[in-house]
């Protein structure tokens, strides 16, 4: 992939966070810091579709945001072919294995497995 | 090691014209025999005309002709003289002692350059990146085949570049760049100005390849907008905002 278009992916997942994020903070003054943070209201959240789904798309956000700033700073950190192949593929697993992790809790939740 | 010597006492100058005097502090360094740098200290008389570059041949010819130092048009010109003068890269025949407002003038080789011996440096990365960048017109006619025989621009045409065209390859922009110090394969203010200069001139047919070319990751991605290779340039070119301009290209800003 040319590095123009990762680096799109990059700002466009930064700017689409902060928008989301936004949204997540709101919805979580509706309610008291130490209601928000109870167990049935986690579980009711990870229940509700439209908000599980919000969940989901700041972590994928954040997960490739993230991760490709982790790619750039190790890249400068370090040069050779080994090397370089070594962070990109590590990233990507790296990505991936968190939004894994991260759609487990959502999917054993609403699974009944919680 | 240090060694404190004066030129005044060897050769007294003409007193109607001798002035002040600095403590110039030149870095010596062979990377064949020495482990690591060292000072060498002259006392050197100066004018407010003297430049850095005729006090440290002042003391090539007076006291230690072994200084390395590399030069020669001494009128900001050929870009050979460039080095950390007080820490700041600088053109040695462009930056007059008395400028510096300092008694103790300390010159260095510039970083992010391999050192030759004491202020000489190599150019081969920098040399290497503006080559790769393409920097002469790509299209397919010449001069010679078109019935104007030239190319026209019009001065608005002109502007859009002319100042990229200044560049002397002097390599302070280099030297200034924070990226530059910690990615040894990042392509450099130098070559990305360089590369914005032809992507801007509209009798140049090249822009997509000179695009490609810097859309690695060690290109233009990797700057981090510091603005130093602006700050330092001896010929007014501003390396950080042309870098920007390419990025706009590459963000399907401007076309």
């Amino acid at each position: 992939m040319k590095e123009s278009t990762i680096m799109k992916i990059h700002y466009g997942t930064a700017l689409a966070s902060v928008g989301l994020v936004a949204v997540h903070i709101l919805m979580r003054l509706t309610t008291g810091f130490s209601d928000s943070l109870s167990y049935e209201n986690v579980l009711a959240n990870y229940r509700s579709v439209p908000y599980v789904i919000m969940l989901e798309l700041i972590l994928i956000l954040l997960a490739v945001h993230g991760f490709n700033g982790l790619r750039v700073i190790l890249l400068e950190l370090k040069q050779g072919r080994v090397y370089e192949k070594a962070v990109s593929y590590g990233v990507v697993i790296g990505m991936i294995a968190l939004i894994g992790y991260g759609s487990r809790t959502i999917i054993m939740t609403n699974m009944g497995m919680v | 090691m240090a060694q404190v010597s004066s030129i005044a006492e060897e050769q007294a100058p003409n007193p109607l014209s001798a002035s002040k005097t600095i403590l110039l502090r030149i870095s010596r360094f062979n990377p064949e025999s020495d482990d690591s740098s060292k000072f060498m200290e002259f006392s050197v008389p100066y004018q407010k005309w003297t430049t850095v570059l005729e006090a440290i041949l002042d003391v090539k010819k007076h006291f230690d002709h072994s200084i390395a130092v590399r030069y020669s048009c001494r009128q900001a010109t050929c870009g050979s003289c460039g080095m950390l003068i007080n820490g700041k890269p600088r053109l040695a025949c462009f930056t007059k002692i008395s400028e510096l407002d300092s008694d103790v003038v300390t010159v260095e080789p510039m970083n992010n350059f391999p050192v030759i011996r004491d202020l000489a440096v190599k150019f081969e990365r920098l040399f290497d990146s503006h080559q790769k960048i393409k920097p002469y017109l790509i299209r397919d006619d010449t001069e010679l085949e078109s019935d104007q025989r030239e190319f026209l621009q019009s001065p608005e045409e002109l502007e859009n570049f002319i100042q990229f065209a200044n560049c002397i390859k002097c390599g302070l922009c280099n030297s200034a760049c924070p990226t530059m110090s910690t990615d040894s394969s990042f392509v450099g203010p130098q070559a990305l100005a360089q590369a914005y200069r032809y992507v801007a001139d509209s009798r140049d047919k090249g822009k997509d390849t000179r695009l490609d070319i810097i859309d690695e990751s060690h290109g233009i991605w990797r700057c981090h907008f510091a603005g130093s290779c602006s700050q330092v340039c001896p010929k007014g070119v501003d390396p950080a905002m042309g870098i920007q301009f390419l990025r706009g290209y590459l963000l399907g800003f401007r076309s």
